[in-house]
């Protein structure tokens, strides 16, 4: 395994914002691109020169089969007024943005750069959901995953299994963690699903008196989430609210030289610990029940930052699918392996818990335009380390926060420590 | 006439020309001994670039699986729906090592019943006619 080795160099997160994510007939991932790069521009304190950016990184996973347009980051570039600079685009499927985040620490802290926009788009709503599950496919390993019939649901729904037999999780617990995430979301303005799954089921059982049909009779959200006309199963033991939903979005953030930052704000986040690892196929692993890439990249991350799984205040994981929060929280070492789905159980991943996850909603409530989300995630730590975070701002100091952004199945996974010193 | 023997690549088309001859086939390092399912043209565990084809005993256990209710394209133009749904699994070979395959056999109408551990057997599952014929890797309960 390489050595870790520390940042030549200081990097500070000084500004950071996203679109509204959703379902944009009239927007492609430019216009959306625009959009999280203006309210990444307003939320720096002090303002900038936009001419001083050197360079450009944009995750996006597949523009190419989603939008039929290839070379995605000169025209994203362009589109906020940014040329001639260096713009490149990073492909590592879903983990695009944390790989593009990533990026932009190493071009700041080579030297080669001092101030670098790093942004996420992806448009995926063009498509339809079979169109789109089979763009989604292409980050297998296609040659040998995908004849055996498997979907991304499918692959989650393996682990899960695996995990079930394990550990005794029933599935009926992976609901806990959707529960929560539209929770956080419902607070969270750029939410796809900003609502919380008592009003979803509301709205279902309105929506149906309305076309004077007959009205489910759910009484709780446990009726609606049991129910296969609620919740439908789309890969068995995982059903539609395990899933996270087709998206559109983009963020935004810009990153500086640490000796710079006061140019910019008087409360810069640093970047003190930036890693990535590769993983195999799912089939090619000792365990289904647990991401070695992701341990990997924590165990990485938490050494450059000097800090470990316990000093962590926030986390935002990867939650493609409820199963994969709980095996982030295990592989990220703040529960042990088997404990995950008890902690979100018990309420320890909630706003006012113990250990905060996902308080934007995740991907799973907030949206994920696969491409922006580890962007995004970026967003939210800015957010909350900054106490903007309005009706979800999580309570006290939140000084140490990280992200955790998978490819696939765990093919790849970079983590991202963040910290808050004044 | 005796059968004229090559080494075949260690690529994803030698490795699915076996599956048309309902072969399941390995790759060996012959250094250290690892055993590799997908093929692989240098050793993961030694690096070294001495292998070979070692065909799998088709015994297996289930390492995880799903029921897949909405399947891709040419998994739906195989006759699978909603109403016929089917099962991917990962599957560990006897030999250690494991693979994606289609799972059959299972009695799926009640999932939460089907057992991961269960032993499997090495199948082969054929679709299409002539030229377009594929054959697919399969285990059976
Ligand atoms: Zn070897």
């Amino acid at each position: 395994m390489p050595k870790v080795k520390s940042l030549p160099r200081g990097v500070a997160m000084v500004g950071a914002g996203m679109s509204k994510f959703g379902a944009f007939a009239e927007k492609n991932s430019r216009d959306l691109f625009v959009e999280s790069y203006k309210a990444m521009t307003k939320s720096v304190d002090k303002g900038f020169d936009p001419s001083r950016i050197d360079a450009m990184y944009i995750g996006n996973f597949s523009s190419d089969q989603f939008e039929h347009q290839a070379h995605l980051a000169p025209i994203l570039a362009d589109s906020v007024g940014l040329l001639p600079i260096p713009a490149t685009r990073v492909e590592d499927a879903c983990a695009s943005g944390g790989v593009a985040l990533r990026q932009g620490v190493m071009a700041i802290a080579s030297g080669m750069a001092d101030v670098v926009l790093v942004g996420g788009a992806e448009k995926m709503t063009a498509l339809n959901t079979a169109a789109v599950t089979e763009a989604l496919a292409t980050a297998a390993d296609v040659p040998f995953e995908i004849p055996a019939g498997f979907t991304f649901p499918g692959f989650y729904a393996a682990m899960a299994s695996a995990y079930m037999a394990q550990y005794g999780m029933k599935s009926e617990h992976l609901m806990n963690v959707a529960i929560k995430n539209h929770d956080n979301a419902a607070l969270n303005p750029n939410a796809q699903f900003g609502v919380t799954i008592q009003t979803w089921m509301e709205g279902r059982v309105a929506a149906a008196l309305k076309k004077g049909k007959p009205a489910p009779t759910w009484s709780t959200i446990w009726d609606f989430l049991h129910d296969e006309g609620g919740n439908p199963t789309i890969a068995y033991p995982l059903r539609l609210f395990d899933c996270s939903p087709v998206s559109d979005g983009a963020a935004a953030v810009l990153l500086v030289a640490e000796e710079i930052a006061h140019e910019f704000t008087d409360h810069p986040i640093h970047i003190i610990g930036s890693a990535q690892s590769s993983g195999s196929a799912l089939h090619d692993r000792p365990s289904l029940t647990s991401i070695p890439a992701a341990k990997t990249a924590a165990a990485n991350a938490y050494e450059m930052a000097g800090v470990t799984a316990k000093d962590i205040r926030i986390a935002e994981v990867h939650d493609c699918f409820t199963i994969a929060e709980v095996i982030a929280s295990e592989d990220l070492g703040f529960f042990a392996p088997g404990e995950g789905f008890k902690a979100a159980e018990d309420g320890m991943t909630a706003r006012n818990g113990a250990k905060p996850i996902n308080t934007s909603g995740g991907l799973k409530a907030k949206g994920h335009p696969v491409g922006a989300s580890g962007v995004a995630q970026a967003v939210e730590v800015w957010k909350q380390m900054q106490g903007q975070a309005e009706a979800r701002q999580v309570d006290g100091d939140v000084n140490l926060a990280l992200t955790h952004n998978v490819g696939a199945t765990g093919s790849t996974c970079t983590v991202h420590v963040f910290e808050r010193r004044n | 006439m005796a059968e004229v023997i090559t080494i075949r690549p260690f690529t994803a088309a030698a490795f699915n020309q076996y599956l048309a001859e309902h072969k399941l086939m390995t790759v060996k390092c012959t250094k250290c001994g690892g055993v590799y399912a997908p093929p692989r043209a240098i050793c993961p565990k030694c690096h070294s670039e001495e292998m070979e084809w070692v065909e799998a005993s088709g015994k297996g256990k289930l390492a995880g699986f799903t029921v897949i209710y909405s399947g891709p394209t040419f998994m739906v133009e195989q006759g699978f729906d909603k109403k016929n749904p089917y099962v991917s699994g990962i599957v560990e070979l006897e030999e250690g090592t494991f693979i994606s395959a289609r799972i059959t056999g299972l009695d799926i109408s009640k999932p939460v019943e089907v057992k991961v551990g269960t032993p499997l057997m090495v199948d082969f599952v054929e679709f299409g006619e002539g030229e377009a014929k594929k054959t697919y890797l399969a285990f059976k309960a």
